[in-house]
């Protein structure tokens, strides 16, 4: 399979990439690792006529603490992500979660930056991201925005991002309390049938799950649930409610609702134990 | 077209490529590297693995302009002086293979996890290779050939 004809530019830097986006508007894709969106262009899904090449930024692969918040740079790679010792003692979860993507060879080039700019709903970092209550960094040639997490993921592949937009930044917060990602999923490789983010915060919990709608949800019915005393396996069983998960191969609708609540419960007595 | 120049199997080659070649096809059409397979052409089954700058990668999901300037190492050039890589000759010796079509990926993506862990323990093989299908062998006798070839590749004296 191959994709259909395309110009190629290389982003020697942020300014210039932000410049080619300006020039060439929507006809232009961003190209970061390529592992999302190559497999569309090669399915002709996605017929871009211009890829602008932003995987050889490699100032805009870090990761860094900034005092209340860790930020991770866009470009940063899903093995880096997994390795940060920096993530693992102030936000695990990230960096446990960027290791259960997909298998080491798509760790090696998918991004931080891309896996939310695509805005696939079974991706499993966006729902860490909102239940983290994490911000984007967004550049546009008319300057610097950021966007809450809540808000930026706005329908199927639909973000916040505008066509001249580069996700530049996510900062996510440093937790204290327990946390747990549950993925379940038929293969090692495969992405989450449904997927559950817990994270025990300002002495409450957030919850919000991967592949059961359009785009991450955040559980607030189980969240309200806790927050009025239930305990974790009463509060899990409003985890379906307000959703609208998706039916394929590998599950039906209502499977995925009795999914949700299963793995919720599990990610909170996981949370709750850490 | 794109003039690109990348390193394979430590020969320097250069190449014009229309921005939508997939590497995979650059390596076999146009520098003659059948070693590489395809199998899934959708990502899934790691046939297609090589190594770019030492990381395991799919061939059929990078475009042959991102590897420029890249150091790629194929199935063809592991073997040297006639003689099999360790982890050639232990698949060879533990019917780490039935039909072969996985193989060159499989070799490719253990030499990536070898590489990268001191310690592997038989699970950490079957999550290291979850990349990676195999049709025929249920696994067993790779996850074998790993073990084996890892110990091998560790105590160079003993070969
Ligand atoms: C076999 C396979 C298995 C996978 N399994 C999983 C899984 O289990 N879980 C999971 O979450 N993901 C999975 N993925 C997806 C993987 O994580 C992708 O790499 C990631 O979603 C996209 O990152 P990328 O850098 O490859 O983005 P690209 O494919 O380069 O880009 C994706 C989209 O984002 C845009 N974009 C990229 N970077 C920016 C930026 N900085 N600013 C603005 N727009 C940008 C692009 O224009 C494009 O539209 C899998 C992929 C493969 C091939
Ligand atoms: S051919 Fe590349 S992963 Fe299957
Ligand atoms: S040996 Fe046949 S697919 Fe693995």
């Amino acid at each position: 399979m191959i994709p259909a004809e395309f110009d190629y530019e290389l982003a020697e830097s942020g300014e210039h990439a932000l410049q080619l986006l300006e020039q060439h508007g929507d006809e232009a894709k961003l190209l970061a690792g390529g592992h999302s969106l190559l497999p569309l262009m090669k399915l002709r899904l996605a017929t871009p006529s211009m890829l602008i090449d932003i995987g050889r930024l490699d100032d805009m692969s870090y990761i860094s603490d900034d005092g209340d918040a860790i930020a991770i740079g866009a470009l940063t790679r899903h093995e880096v992500v997994e390795g940060s010792d920096v993530l693992k003692e102030h936000c695990a979860i990230v960096a446990h979660t960027a290791g259960e993507i997909g298998d080491r060879q798509v760790r090696h080039f998918g991004t931080i930056g891309g896996s939310l700019a695509h805005g696939d709903p079974a991706s499993d970092l966006p729902t860490v991201m909102l239940a983290l209550d994490a911000q984007v960094v967004v550049r546009s040639s008319s300057g610097e925005r950021t966007v809450a997490a809540n808000e930026f993921f706005t329908g199927l592949f639909e973000t916040a991002l505008g066509p001249t937009d580069l996700l530049t930044e996510i900062r996510v917060p440093k937790l204290t309390g327990g946390w747990s990602y549950q993925k379940f999923h038929h293969r090692a490789q495969d992405w989450a049938i449904v997927g559950v983010a817990a994270v025990q915060r300002n002495g409450g919990a957030s919850v919000a799950l991967t592949n059961m709608g359009e785009v991450p949800l955040r559980a607030s019915g189980v969240e309200q649930a806790l927050a009025s005393g239930n305990d974790a396996a009463a509060a899990a069983e409003e985890a379906a409610e307000n959703t609208s998960p998706p039916s394929d191969p590998f599950g039906s609708a209502d499977y995925r609702r009795a999914l949700a609540k299963v793995l919720t419960r599990r990610a909170l007595q996981e949370a709750m134990g850490r | 077209m794109r003039r690109i120049s990348l390193t394979v199997n430590g020969v320097q080659h250069e190449g014009m490529v229309e921005p939508r070649q997939l590497l995979v096809y650059f390596l076999r059409e146009q520098l003659g590297l059948t070693g590489t397979n395809v199998g899934c052409d959708t990502s899934t089954c790691g046939a297609c693995t090589i190594l770019v700058n030492g990381n395991a990668a799919k061939s059929c999901t990078l475009l042959a302009v991102q590897a420029d300037g890249a150091e790629i190492t194929t199935i063809e050039g592991l073997a040297s002086n006639g003689e099999m890589h360790p982890l050639q000759k232990a698949f060879h010796e533990n019917h780490g293979l039935q039909c072969g079509y996985c193989t060159p990926g499989m070799i490719m993506a253990s030499l990536d996890l070898i590489a990268n862990n001191d310690d592997l323990n038989d699970e950490d093989v079957r999550i290291g290779l979850e990349g990676n299908l195999c049709r025929c062998t249920g696994y067993q006798n790779i996850v074998k050939s790993v073990q084996q070839a890892a110990g091998e590749m560790r105590s160079p004296a003993s070969t």
